[in-house]
């Protein structure tokens, strides 16, 4: 243990540079190969056309629609407002931050610019990536809790408990993902969403279908694994802990949980992992997370390539830190 | 205090076994009693079923007066006053010595944090790991994970303790130590001792007269290979 503390300099064999050099020659033969076929197809690569996509500073513009003279300037608790004044008709348009184009008096036209002020916005690809950020967190909040539940119903005795939990993960694991999204949406969605609306209630949007669909996937996976890092606790604990005169419940939460929750970190942030790269399946149900907003983007840039690899690039970002986010939490238990 | 009445106990799991036929046994309040038999001969089953950690299939259990068989029982209840000690210690691993010995007395006795530590402390004391208490089971040696193991069952100030087989996990330089704690515990002689073999008691008696005097021949036979 106090081994791995200490500083350690290992003297490498030659032959470790050697293949290092012929993995980075690997590399290097993979990318250039890769951009030369794209030159052969003359592809123009245009990276310049990707940080819009990001952020953009966007011009805010309020234009006119009729044709009239600028009657008053109107500043009320701080919002300033322009009143168009036609012939026989009336506008009033809210400025906001905006500046002022116009002064009172001016006569304007349908389509005159009265205000305009540039603002840095969010990108279609940010928009993208912060929805499956956030349907991903969700979904993996309620995947654990689902998970935890029908993975402790699994190992009940009761058969109520255990067949419905058996059925459930089975039903999941048995069928594509892709159904699972189209069922949620489709049938289950739809009728919600005609409930509601008959009795005048509003309706649930995609996204929580989505969510939905990914949280009970995730959770008859996390369920399994939940089962099996429990059923690995030795049953000598359990029994030393109900010898004690604890019930099942204490014994669950005070014995078996804490020993099993460091053992599940590592096939949960699989499972997680997993997770966040099937929301990129939502897209077909109109949920405008990162691969559908790619696929929107690819469609009007002329820059395919080049959105299609920083796509992949920013999955890996969301795995990569919610992998590191576990390890270091599976650290922190083994420590403690 | 403990009164078994005819229990039978088969386990079907992985193949039928008869692991306990008929057995009947009453011990007193302060009494010292010890069950040997060749292994397989059904004592840990017939320790087990008396806090139901295994259930028995037939006949009746009273400790302390209560039916423990009785689904109307809260077990829980029973087994706070029937301590056990298991022949692998089955320590809490991801608690510390203190830890382990003050969990149950909160979560199930409810007392309070200062009192669950001042018992688990004059415990340590007792059984002679006071120093140990922020450590964890897996830096004790065997015999310490014992003793730590034996004041986590007294810290419940149970009316029963329930020894199965103790010391048998243990290297033999650690036997003694885990016995010392044992023999402060009781008594150094059993009052009673019985002998079991497939599933049945075969004869009890006074240690005198079970070492000396045995009448059955099983117990003979046995005698004469452990001694």
């Amino acid at each position: 243990m106090d081994a791995s503390s200490e500083l350690v300099r290992i003297r490498r064999e030659p032959s470790f540079y050697l293949w290092a050099g012929v993995f980075l020659l690997l590399l290097a033969a993979v990318v250039g190969g890769l951009y030369l076929a794209t030159l052969e197809i003359d592809y123009v690569w245009r990276w310049y056309r990707v940080p819009q996509y990001f952020v953009s500073h966007r011009q805010i513009e309020v234009r006119a629609d009729i044709k009239g003279e600028v009657d008053a300037i109107r500043t009320e608790g701080g919002a300033t407002a322009v009143v168009v004044k036609g012939r026989d008709e009336e506008a009033v348009y809210a400025v906001g931050k905006s500046a002022l184009k116009v002064a009172k008096g001016d006569t304007v036209y349908p389509g005159d610019l009265l205000a305009a002020h540039a603002e840095w916005q969010p990108g279609i690809l940010m928009e993208g990536l912060w929805l499956t950020l956030k349907v991903s967190v969700i979904a993996i909040l309620f995947g654990i809790v689902i998970g935890f539940i029908t993975g402790i119903a699994r190992l009940s005795s009761n058969p109520a408990l255990k067949w419905t939990a058996m059925t459930y993960i089975e039903l999941i694991r048995g069928s594509p993902l892709l159904v699972q999204i189209m069922i949620w949406y489709f049938v289950l969605g739809t009728l919600i969403n005609t409930l509601l609306a008959q009795q005048g209630i509003g309706q649930v949007p995609a996204i929580w279908f989505g969510v939905g669909s990914l949280a009970t996937f995730a959770g008859a996976y996390v369920a399994e694994i939940v089962r099996a890092g429990i059923q690995s606790i030795h049953r000598g604990q359990t029994e030393a802990a109900r010898s004690l005169g604890m019930n099942y419940f204490q014994c669950m939460r005070c014995v078996i949980l804490p020993q099993a929750f460091r053992r599940i970190i590592p096939p949960l942030a699989g499972q997680f992992i997993s997770l966040i790269k099937d929301s990129s399946l939502l897209g077909i149900i109109a949920i405008r997370e990162l691969t559908k907003a790619t696929r929107e983007v690819v469609t009007t840039s002329l820059a395919p390539f080049e959105l299609w690899f920083i796509c992949a690039v920013l999955y890996l970002a969301l795995t990569f830190t919610l992998s590191m986010l576990l390890q270091y939490l599976e650290r922190r238990l083994l420590v403690s | 205090m403990i009164d078994v009445r005819n229990i039978h106990k088969t386990f079907y799991v992985p193949h039928k076994v008869r692991a306990l036929v008929d057995v009947s046994a009453a011990v007193r309040a302060g009494e010292v009693v010890v069950v040997i038999g060749p292994s397989g001969s059904g004592k840990s089953t017939l320790l087990r079923c008396l806090n139901r950690l295994e259930t028995a299939n037939q006949g009746h259990i009273y400790i302390d007066g209560i039916d423990i068989l009785d689904k109307k029982t809260d077990i829980n209840k029973v087994r706070a006053e029937v301590g056990m000690v298991f022949q692998s210690f089955n320590l809490f691993p991801h608690k510390t010595v203190l830890d382990n010995i003050t969990l149950a007395q909160r979560v199930v006795r409810r007392r309070s944090r200062e009192e669950a530590h001042a018992k688990a402390m004059a415990l340590l004391e007792k059984v002679g790991i006071k120093d140990k208490i922020n450590v964890y089971p897996d830096q004790l040696s065997g015999g310490q994970q014992q003793r730590v193991a034996i004041a986590r069952a007294l810290a419940m100030e149970p009316k029963i303790m329930l020894f199965d087989e103790p010391t048998s996990a243990l290297d033999p330089e650690m036997i003694g130590e885990v016995l010392d704690v044992m023999k402060k515990l009781a008594r150094e002689v059993a009052d009673r001792v019985i002998f079991m073999d497939e599933g049945q008691i075969v004869e009890e008696g006074t240690p005198e007269h079970f070492f000396i005097n045995p009448i059955n021949e099983r117990t003979k036979l046995f005698l004469s290979q452990i001694l």
